[in-house]
């Protein structure tokens, strides 16, 4: 069973301000019985101060979840709307004495019902968000913007953390590259804001997603405030020809565009004799943004090893212009 | 307050007549049964004689149709290794939607890793198998089937004599991981066409790390660990005598316990299940209620979350376990009640209690009494219960 605090198993016994709240002025409902967890939050709000008076709440999910929302409103009442609004998902990890990694999503799932509530007071729709951003994980039904949230509050830097924080991907993992996606680009931000290191900035590919299911779950609370760097072992895909050619990360200087195709060129052309050995080759063919395309061909098309040389080349790549990229093949 | 422990489908309580029976094999008796002299030829003696016990148990025609192993696991993997190697031509699998992880995701690394198909046969919402399905699969590319004798988690029982039979005419081997099943269902193989057949100690009251493989006489075999003569060469290491030991006496006893498994075991489940239904509202018991273990009950609560129910019933000093995605640490419900398509709604409070012949009936009386306030006080935290048994208005975002 899970290593719970004392005072996430107090809040769990013995939960304070639990069931309906008759004359709520703002209610907030996420989750959904089909995810496995579900929240709705009450409060009253005085209209005169904004100041956050009563708070209940009823939820489905497991022992953490109930912990996380009756701790939610033990922390906002007595509150003013706005500083209520300026509290994340980790205030109440904190309140709590910490949560398993895996339960980390309890506390988001608070703060996201915290801001649907305050947004139903204010008369504003609390987006579904479906409408703000895209649905990336069908299964728990999280939003791009949600995905988002959690990435910046907590420095997420792993897809991983994203499940646990989220829920997104813990099921088919068929959305596993659109995490990636949102998380490298959120990364990136941050890593330009200065609110995260560069070198601790996701990179897409950098993990194979079958590395993920049926991974034992470590029992030691992640430490997402300092974030982990991938290791140079993971990120190399184990079978391929490239993985022993991988340098050490470059210094991520600004580049200018010409400068960046020059050295992607150069890069391939390094690469080109590796695949010639085995008969296949490769060439540039586009650089546009952060997505770089390139043609396989001889041996390497049709090739069942082809997306492990394809992401071989994106990890030489990343590594070269210390930057997170794409690379896709095209025909 | 002792505990109550309902939780014997994940494992067993070593019966005492076993451990007295496995301890001399550790001290005096602690010679390897390959030497020559006498230290040796006592402990190959007492090997014979587990090996003789296993073979009454399962109705087997040799004792020699017995292989010792590590347990469930590794008689799993064999069984499935083997039959591919042994018949290279053949490259698929039959197994079923709601097999233990060690067949599934053996097949799946297979499928994987070495190209082979594998057939997935669905199960209905009772967790019996699509026989048309399974029909269909049947063909001559098809090295070996592997389906069950009983479902962990439901306790369902599948008619492997019959699917033997079928997969026979195809000339597939068949093998059943009967983990469960062994020391709670009479089983007769010499009557059955059943191939290999897998077993487990700590499941029948014998310690963790033995188990074994039967193979009828006659089938191809392959072993998978190399390097001795041990187990007429299909499972070399020097044998872990105190666990075939324990393992020979926990089958004696398994046999001299058949029917109080399936007198007094089975009505204390059922007093238990009927002592739920009748206290708690918006309950009901999964899988072949029919057709299943003596000794399983799997109830769904509906609107309530299994972790929290396993938390309080622990409180209270009682053991079960849950499919529930949170105890598990995977977010999803277990895939043997998603296969079933119990709805979100109840899968999410499932628990399986699983009773042994250690169980008493004032133990079923105590959960009996702690549960309906344990779901009470669950549902009047829960968003989804209008308190009448209904599921009330609840309509949050996203979801």
């Amino acid at each position: 069973m899970w290593d719970y605090s004392d005072k996430v198993k107090d809040y769990f016994f013995n939960p304070k301000n639990a069931g309906l709240l008759a004359d709520a002025n703002a209610v907030g409902e996420v989750g959904a019985i089909a995810c496995g967890d579900a929240l709705k939050l009450m409060l009253k709000v005085d209209p005169q101060s904004d100041v956050i008076t009563e708070a209940r709440f009823q939820t489905f999910g497991c022992g953490s979840a109930i912990a996380s929302s009756s701790a939610l409103t033990e922390i906002v009442i007595g509150k003013t709307l706005d500083e209520a609004l300026a509290l994340t998902n980790q205030d109440i990890a904190d309140f709590l004495g910490g949560l398993p990694p895996e339960k980390m999503h309890c506390s988001v799932m608070g703060y996201e019902a915290l801001q649907a509530a305050v947004a139903h007071y204010r008369g504003e729709t609390w987006e579904d968000d479906h409408e703000e951003g895209a649905l990336v994980c069908k299964c728990f039904g999280v939003d791009e913007g949600m995905i988002e949230r959690a990435v910046r509050v907590n420095k997420l830097t792993t897809p991983e953390q994203v499940t646990f924080y989220t829920k997104a991907g813990g099921g088919c993992l068929t959305c596993f590259e659109a995490i990636e996606e949102v998380l490298a680009r959120v990364n990136a931000d941050m890593a330009a804001e200065g609110v995260i290191a560069a070198s601790a900035a996701y990179r897409v590919g950098s993990i194979d997603p079958r590395s993920l299911k049926g991974k034992p779950r470590g029992s030691t609370p992640a430490k997402p405030s300092a974030p982990v760097s991938v290791p140079l072992s993971v990120t190399a895909p184990r079978q391929s020809p490239l993985a022993s050619l991988v340098p050490p990360p470059a210094n991520p200087a600004p580049l200018t565009a010409v400068q960046r195709i020059k050295l992607i060129d150069r890069a391939i052309e390094e690469l080109r004799p590796f695949l010639q050995q085995d008969g296949g080759d490769c060439e540039l063919v586009d650089v546009e943004g952060n997505t770089i395309s390139v043609r396989l061909s001889g041996a390497c098309v049709g090739c069942q090893m082809a997306s492990v040389t394809i992401s071989g080349v994106q990890q030489r790549l990343m590594e070269k212009l210390g930057m997170p990229l794409r690379v896709v093949p095209v025909k | 307050m002792t505990p109550v422990y309902f939780d014997n489908n994940a494992t067993t309580k070593v019966d005492a007549r076993v451990l007295e029976a496995m301890l001399p094999y550790f001290t005096e008796q602690f010679g390897n049964a390959s030497s020559l002299h006498a230290f040796g030829s006592e402990v190959g003696a007492a090997i014979r004689g587990a090996r003789r016990e296993l073979q009454a148990l399962l109705g087997a025609e040799h004792d020699h149709e017995i292989v010792f192993t590590s347990g469930g696991t590794e008689s799993d993997n064999a069984a499935i290794l083997s039959a591919l190697e042994a018949s290279p031509r053949r490259r698929e699998l039959i197994t079923s939607a709601v097999e233990h992880p060690a067949v599934l995701s053996l097949c799946a690394w297979l499928e994987k890793n070495r190209g082979i198909k594998v057939h997935v046969i669905p199960v209905d919402a009772k967790g019996r198998l699509d026989m048309d399905a399974y029909e269909a699969a049947l063909s001559e590319r098809v090295a070996l089937v592997s389906i069950m004798w009983a479902n962990n988690e439901t306790g369902t029982l599948f008619p492997v004599a019959r699917l033997a039979e079928m997969a026979k005419a195809h000339g597939i081997l068949f093998h059943t991981d009967a983990v469960q099943a062994v020391g709670k269902v009479p089983i007769d193989l010499k009557s059955t066409a059943i191939d290999m057949l897998s077993l487990s100690g700590h499941k029948l009251h014998a310690p963790k790390g033995i188990g074994a493989l039967y193979v009828r006489r006659g089938t191809r075999f392959r072993p998978q660990i190399k390097g001795g003569q041990q187990e007429r060469g299909r499972r070399a290491g020097t044998e872990n005598t105190p666990g075939i030991v324990a393992l020979g006496a926990a089958a004696r006893l398994a046999g001299a316990h058949m029917a109080e498994e399936n007198g007094r075991v089975r009505d204390l489940r059922d007093r238990l299940e009927k002592g739920l239904l009748q206290r708690i509202p918006s309950c009901f018991v999964t899988g072949d209620v029919e057709n299943r273990l003596p000794n399983t009950a799997n109830v769904a609560f509906e609107f309530v979350e299994g972790e929290g129910i396993l938390l309080l019933l622990n409180r209270a000093g009682i053991a079960a376990s849950s499919g529930s995605a949170c105890t598990s640490g995977s977010l999803e419900p277990s895939h043997v009640l998603r296969a079933m398509s119990i709805p979100y709604t109840a899968a999410h409070g499932a628990i399986r209690f699983s009773l042994s012949r250690d169980n008493t009936s004032a133990e079923v009386e105590r959960v009996i009494e702690v549960m309906p306030s344990i779901i009470e006080k669950l549902r009047a935290l829960s968003p989804f219960w209008d308190g009448s048994g209904g599921e009330a208005r609840f309509n949050p975002v996203y979801a």
